[in-house]
C-alpha cells in the first residue's frame, strides 16, 4: 500500500500526463498531414513544385497533372454563398428567439436547433440529393440539380444552428443595463433590437460567422453528394463544382505517390484556413471576456 | 409627426417579419427534413431489416453487420476518449493553478482541435493510425480516429461539469484532510457524474453521426467484423456508399438514415434530460 502523499504525486502526473496527450494530438494531426503533403516534393524526379499546383493545364492525377484552382474556387465560393444565406438568417432566429418568442415556440425553436446541429452531414447530403437537387433541376436553366447552388444551400442549412446557438448566447450576454437605458429613452422594440443590441453583441455576431466559415469551408459528405462534382470552374451557380474537401474524399481511397501528397496538401490548406479563423474566433470570445 | 410614428411602426413591423420569416424558413427546412427522413426511411424499417445481412450491395437485405461494426467503432472511441477526457478535464478544471501557461497552452490547442474538418481527421487517422502504426483499415484505426475528434468537445463540457461542484465540496473535503486522489475520486467526480454523463452522450452522438473521418480509416467492408483488427463499415458510411455508389440504394440510404437520426434523436433526448436534471 503506497501512502497517500505519493498516491497524490502519482494521480498528479498521471492526469498532467492525460492532458498533455490530449494536447499533444493537434500536434501529431498537424506533423502527420505535413509530413504526407511533404512527400510530393521530396520523393521522385523531383521537378514537382508548389506552383504546378497552379499552373498545371488541369486536374489529371493520372498525367501527373495538379491544377488545384477549380476545386478551390468551388469550395470559397460555396462557403462564401452559405455563409450569406446561414448569417442573416441564424441573427435573425437568434433576435426572434430573444425579442420575439412566444415562450413555448422558443422551447420548441431551441430543441428543433438542437436537433438539427445534430443531424448527420450525411444525411444532410442524402436529403439534398433526393429532394433538394430534383427540385433545383426544375427550374434549373441547365436542366439539372447538382450545382454549386445545392451546395450553398445545403451547406447554409447545415450551418445555420452554429449561427444560431452562438449569436444566441451573444445577444444574451449584452448587459441588461443597455436595454433599460434604451427602454427609458423612450425607443421601441425594433429600434433597441438594431441600435443598441446589435452593435453591442457585435463581436460575439462576428464570432458566430467566423464559426460559421471554419465549419462550411471543411464540409465535406454534403457538399460531396450535391455538387456534382466535375473539376471545373464555375460560370454560374447553377454549373456543378468540386470542392476541396470532395476531392479527398472522392480519390483517397486510390491515390498514391504524388496524388495522395497533393490530397494531404489540400488536406493541410484547409487545416491552416481552419486553425487561423478558430484562433481568430477564440480571439475575439478572449477580447470579449477580459476575466477569463 | 405622424409621419416619423408611421416611419417608426413600419420598421417595428419590418423587423418583426424579418424575425419571423427567419425562423419561418429555418423551420420549415428543418420540419422537411425531419419529415422526408423519418417518415421515408422508417416506412422500410423493420426487425427483419435490423437483424438481417445486407444483399446485393445493401439494396436487399439488412444492416445487421454494419450495426456491430458501428457499436465496436463506438466502444473503441469511447474507451478511449473517456480516460484521456476525465483526465485532461480534471487536470484543467482543478490542476492547473500551479500550471496557468500550461493549461492556457491545453486548452487552445484543444480549441484549435475541435474545429479541424471532419476530413482532415480522415487523412491523419490513415497516415498515422492506419500506416504508421501499421494498423491498416480497421475498425481499431477508426474508433481512434474518432476518439481524437470527439476529444475537445467531451473535454469542454467534462470541464465545466467538474467546475461547477460547488466549492463547498472543495472546502469540506480539504478541511477533513482527504488526499487529492480521494477529493477527486469520491468527492467531485461522483458529484460531476451527470454532467460528465452528458458529455459522453454528447461524444457518443458527434461519433455516431461522422463519416468522412471514417471512409479511409475504418473502411467499407459490409460483412461481418471478426475482430477490432478488421475493417467494417459504420452505418453512417452505408448511408454514403448506397446513395453515391449503388444505383437504386436510395430506399435502403433512407433506411439506414432513419435509423441513425432516430438514435441520435434518442441520444439528444437523454442528454437534454440529464441537463435538466444539473440545474
Amino acid at each position: 500500500m503506497i501512502s497517500a502523499a505519493k498516491r497524490d504525486t502519482l494521480f498528479g502526473f498521471v492526469i498532467r500526463f492525460l492532458a498533455m496527450t490530449s494536447a499533444g494530438i493537434m500536434f501529431l494531426v498537424c506533423v502527420f498531414v505535413a509530413r504526407e503533403s511533404w512527400l510530393a516534393f521530396s520523393s521522385g524526379d523531383g521537378d514537382f513544385q508548389l506552383t504546378n499546383l497552379a499552373t498545371d493545364d488541369a486536374w489529371n492525377p493520372a498525367g501527373q497533372q495538379f491544377n488545384l484552382v477549380p476545386m478551390i474556387v468551388g469550395s470559397w465560393l460555396a462557403t462564401v454563398g452559405s455563409a450569406f444565406l446561414a448569417a442573416p438568417l441564424g441573427i435573425g432566429v437568434a433576435v426572434f428567439l430573444n425579442y420575439y418568442a412566444p415562450r413555448n415556440v422558443s422551447w420548441v425553436v431551441r430543441r428543433l436547433v438542437e436537433m438539427m446541429a445534430g443531424v448527420p452531414s450525411v444525411v444532410y447530403g442524402l436529403w439534398g440529393m433526393s429532394v433538394l437537387v430534383p427540385m433545383i433541376a426544375m427550374y434549373s436553366p441547365l436542366q439539372q440539380g447538382q450545382s454549386l447552388l445545392a451546395g450553398i444551400l445545403i451547406l447554409a442549412f447545415m450551418t445555420v444552428p452554429t449561427i444560431i446557438v452562438a449569436s444566441d448566447a451573444a445577444i444574451q450576454a449584452v448587459p441588461a443595463s443597455y436595454i433599460r437605458g434604451a427602454a427609458a429613452l423612450g425607443m421601441g422594440r425594433s429600434a433597441t433590437i438594431w441600435t443598441v443590441v446589435i452593435p453591442a453583441a457585435r463581436l460575439g455576431l462576428i464570432t458566430a460567422v467566423i464559426l460559421q466559415f471554419a465549419r462550411a469551408i471543411g464540409e465535406t459528405m454534403a457538399v460531396l453528394m450535391v455538387c456534382g462534382n466535375i473539376v471545373k470552374t464555375p460560370n454560374s451557380i447553377f454549373e456543378p463544382v468540386r470542392t476541396l474537401t470532395a476531392n479527398i474524399a472522392l480519390e483517397m481511397g486510390y491515390a498514391g505517390d504524388h496524388h495522395r501528397s497533393v490530397l494531404f496538401l489540400s488536406g493541410l490548406v484547409g487545416l491552416a484556413v481552419v486553425t487561423v479563423f478558430m484562433l481568430a474566433a477564440n480571439f475575439l470570445s478572449n477580447s470579449r471576456h477580459p476575466s477569463t | 409627426m405622424s409621419s416619423s410614428l408611421r416611419r417608426l411602426t413600419f420598421s417595428n413591423a419590418l423587423s418583426a417579419v424579418f424575425a419571423w420569416g427567419c425562423v419561418m424558413v429555418v423551420g420549415a427546412a428543418a420540419c422537411l427534413l425531419l419529415y422526408s427522413v423519418i417518415v421515408a426511411g422508417a416506412s422500410q424499417v423493420n426487425w427483419e431489416f435490423l437483424v438481417s445481412e445486407p444483399e446485393d450491395s445493401g439494396r436487399a437485405g439488412g444492416i445487421a453487420p454494419i450495426i456491430l461494426s458501428t457499436v465496436w467503432i463506438i466502444f473503441v472511441c469511447l474507451l478511449t476518449t473517456i480516460p484521456l477526457g476525465v483526465g485532461t478535464a480534471v487536470f484543467l478544471a482543478d490542476y492547473s493553478s500551479g500550471s496557468v501557461r500550461l493549461a492556457s497552452w491545453i486548452r487552445t490547442s484543444l480549441d484549435v482541435l475541435g474545429g479541424v474538418p471532419s476530413i482532415v481527421f480522415g487523412l491523419f487517422g490513415n497516415a498515422f493510425f492506419c500506416q504508421a502504426l501499421g494498423m491498416g483499415y480497421s475498425i481499431l484505426s477508426g474508433g481512434l480516429t474518432l476518439a481524437c475528434m470527439v476529444l475537445p468537445i467531451f473535454i469542454r463540457v467534462a470541464e465545466s461539469a467538474i467546475r461547477n461542484v460547488a466549492s463547498d465540496h472543495y472546502q469540506a473535503a480539504m478541511a477533513l484532510a482527504m488526499s487529492k486522489w480521494t477529493t477527486s475520486f469520491r468527492v467531485i467526480l461522483p458529484k460531476a457524474l451527470p454532467g460528465l454523463l452528458a458529455a459522453l452522450t454528447l461524444g457518443l452522438a458527434r461519433a455516431l453521426a461522422e463519416t468522412a473521418a471514417l471512409i479511409f480509416t475504418s473502411g467499407y467492408v459490409t460483412r461481418y467484423p471478426d475482430s477490432i483488427r478488421d475493417s467494417g463499415r459504420s452505418l453512417s458510411v452505408h448511408i454514403y456508399d448506397l446513395a453515391m455508389n449503388v444505383t437504386g440504394g436510395n430506399d435502403r440510404a433512407f433506411a439506414t438514415a432513419a435509423v441513425l437520426v432516430i438514435l441520435l434523436l434518442i441520444i439528444n433526448g437523454v442528454t437534454y434530460w440529464v441537463a435538466r436534471r444539473l440545474q
